[in-house]
């Protein structure tokens, strides 16, 4: 080979070698997103008064008085904690439950894969809606609606997780292999065998595990929404705490961690077997 | 004269092309005016190069595809599956008459291989019964012969995904038995499987053929295999039937002109005179 070839060979290899180029444009956004980011900080930075986070350790002597009595915890009255974050922990399986039967309807709705498009916008839009209105807000109408109690906590977990399930159903259904279906629709079955039958069995896996997950964010609502007054465990927080009784108050959080981490390992392992 | 089993009359479709980058928007003529008769339960190979149309012949005798408004007829057994480019009213009623077998078997993975192939009643049971699968003692024990007829009965309690592929296929040529089919469409039922298994599926298909009397219309990328194990062949280029006649008949010459470059990877075991 000749040394002019051997060079245009070798150039060649180079230009072929060549690392890939990040685009202009791509490099902008990519520039562009962190700017908007570092904006967004400073310029809320006064609003949410970040200057005063200081307060944290010039009042020492406040947050000091607050830790002791937390790491003194009064078990006192242990068997009442234990009641009321079972009454919690059932409230969130209700919740959970009645979501997850509203939801499976409503997701075949949202599934574009299954529903006409005008049934899909409105089903999507339904969902939104639902997902948007924050459990306490809707824990609060409840209240107003049937009354003090854990009825009101049910319902409240129930529609704002049906919002979040049906989404999550309808991706998944929308993900599906579509060969199983169009087995059963060749063996003569109609639209609902194929739903049943091609759909339901390939998307069951996560369908339980998303609702495995949304019962473990149920139970620590769950315990929120008794603050507003809808049972369980919040409430007795609530009532402690208002009365400045931190050792009491240490103690219900014990019993809210201990019981959050326990459903949390069991849906975990339950999860696992499924996937 | 007894009644065909499937007929398709002067049927054509053509698909629509989505632009890609720098290709416009267009159209593939993937049948074009393609018409021909099953007399009797045989066995009738499609063949062709990639893309010839084998695969949407099938899926359009199956209703699974929807052919142009210009196009013709299909039917099976008497009852139409589509004309005009319209799905006939009753096509599941049809479709009853059609197990299809598919490259990937068409399973429900999670599902035993006995629920598989009992889904086969669910053109025959009452909404309700097929809805929650409660299949009679009869049904159970003609899902119970179906697998044994075709030797996986003792797969029966498995999932179907944890399975061979030949015993998948096995199971899906269980369900068009228990659904008492009277033509299967096996779509290029022996793609994904060794040389070794797919000799004995396209054997349990001929013996379905010649025992069951079930006509068998299959697509093959192997003109060997399509020799060996059918009486007919049809070959397509272009959406168009090139050769129609016995497998015997089909020359060297004449697949020569329908693969052209591609002659060579159309054997899988080497060429059959």
């Amino acid at each position: 080979m000749s040394k002019t070839a051997a060079s245009d060979q070798a150039s060649l290899n180079m230009a072929t070698l060549a690392p890939p180029q990040t685009s202009f444009m791509s490099r902008l956004i990519t520039y562009g997103g962190w700017a908007v980011l570092i904006v967004l900080l400073v310029t809320s930075f006064k609003a949410v008064e970040m200057g005063n986070i200081e307060l944290l350790f010039t009042n020492s002597a406040n947050t000091q008085t607050l830790l002791k009595e937390y790491l003194h915890p009064n078990f006192s009255d242990w068997r009442n904690y234990v009641d009321k974050m079972w009454l919690t922990i059932q409230i969130a399986i209700w919740g959970t439950v009645l979501s997850v039967v509203m939801a499976i309807p409503l997701s075949l709705l949202c599934a574009s894969n299954i529903a006409p498009q005008w049934i899909v916008q409105i089903a999507r839009r339904l969902m939104d809606i639902l997902r948007s209105v924050n459990e306490l807000v809707m824990g609060t109408l409840f209240l107003v609606a049937v009354g003090l109690g854990p009825l009101a906590g049910v319902l409240a977990l129930a529609l704002h997780n049906t919002g979040v399930l049906a989404k999550l159903f309808s991706e998944a259904v929308e993900a599906i292999d579509k060969a199983p279906v169009e087995g059963v629709r060749a063996t003569g079955g109609n639209r609902l065998h194929e739903i049943v039958w091609g759909v339901f069995p390939q998307v069951a896996p996560l369908w339980t595990s998303f609702a495995l997950y949304r019962f473990e964010s149920s139970a620590r609502s769950a315990t929120v929404l008794g603050l507003i007054g809808a049972g369980g465990i919040g409430q007795v927080l609530f009532d402690n705490l208002n009365s400045f009784d931190y050792a009491r108050t240490s103690a219900i959080a014990i019993v809210i961690v201990v019981a959050v981490t326990a459903i949390d390992f069991l849906s975990q392992a339950i999860r696992k077997r499924l996937l | 004269m007894p009644q065909p089993l499937v007929e398709v009359s002067a049927v054509s479709k053509t698909y629509t092309i989505k632009a890609d980058g720098a290709k416009p928007r267009g159209t593939l003529k993937a049948l074009n005016n393609v018409s021909f008769t099953m007399d009797k339960p045989e066995r009738i190979a499609l063949i062709g190069p990639s893309g010839s149309g084998k695969s949407t012949l099938l899926r359009s005798i199956g209703g699974l595809l929807i052919d142009d408004a210009s196009s013709g007829e299909i039917k099976v057994m008497g009852q139409a599956i589509q004309s005009k480019g319209r799905l006939a009213g009753n096509v599941r009623q049809a479709r009853m008459n059609l197990g299809m077998i598919a490259q990937q078997f068409n399973l429900v993975g999670r599902l035993s291989l006995f629920t598989n192939a009992a889904l086969g009643h669910l053109g025959k049971v009452n909404g309700l019964r097929g809805f929650f699968g409660l299949w009679s003692k009869d049904e159970k024990m003609a899902v119970m012969r179906a697998l044994d007829h075709v030797g996986v009965a003792s797969k029966a309690n498995q999932r179907a995904n944890t399975l061979s592929g030949g015993q998948q296929q096995r199971g899906a040529i269980a369900r068009a038995i228990v659904q008492d089919a009277k033509v299967i469409l096996a779509d290029e039922p022996v793609a994904s499987l060794d040389p070794v298994t797919a000799r004995k599926v396209m054997e349990l298909l001929v013996k379905v053929n010649t025992e069951d009397k079930v006509g068998v219309i299959v697509t093959l990328h192997q003109v060997d295999y399509a020799k060996r194990y059918c009486d007919r062949i049809l070959a397509l280029k272009d959406g168009v039937i090139v050769y129609d006649g016995p497998a015997g008949g089909l020359s060297g010459d004449t697949l020569k002109d329908i693969y052209g470059e591609e002659i060579e990877d159309a054997y899988w075991e080497g060429a059959v005179s």
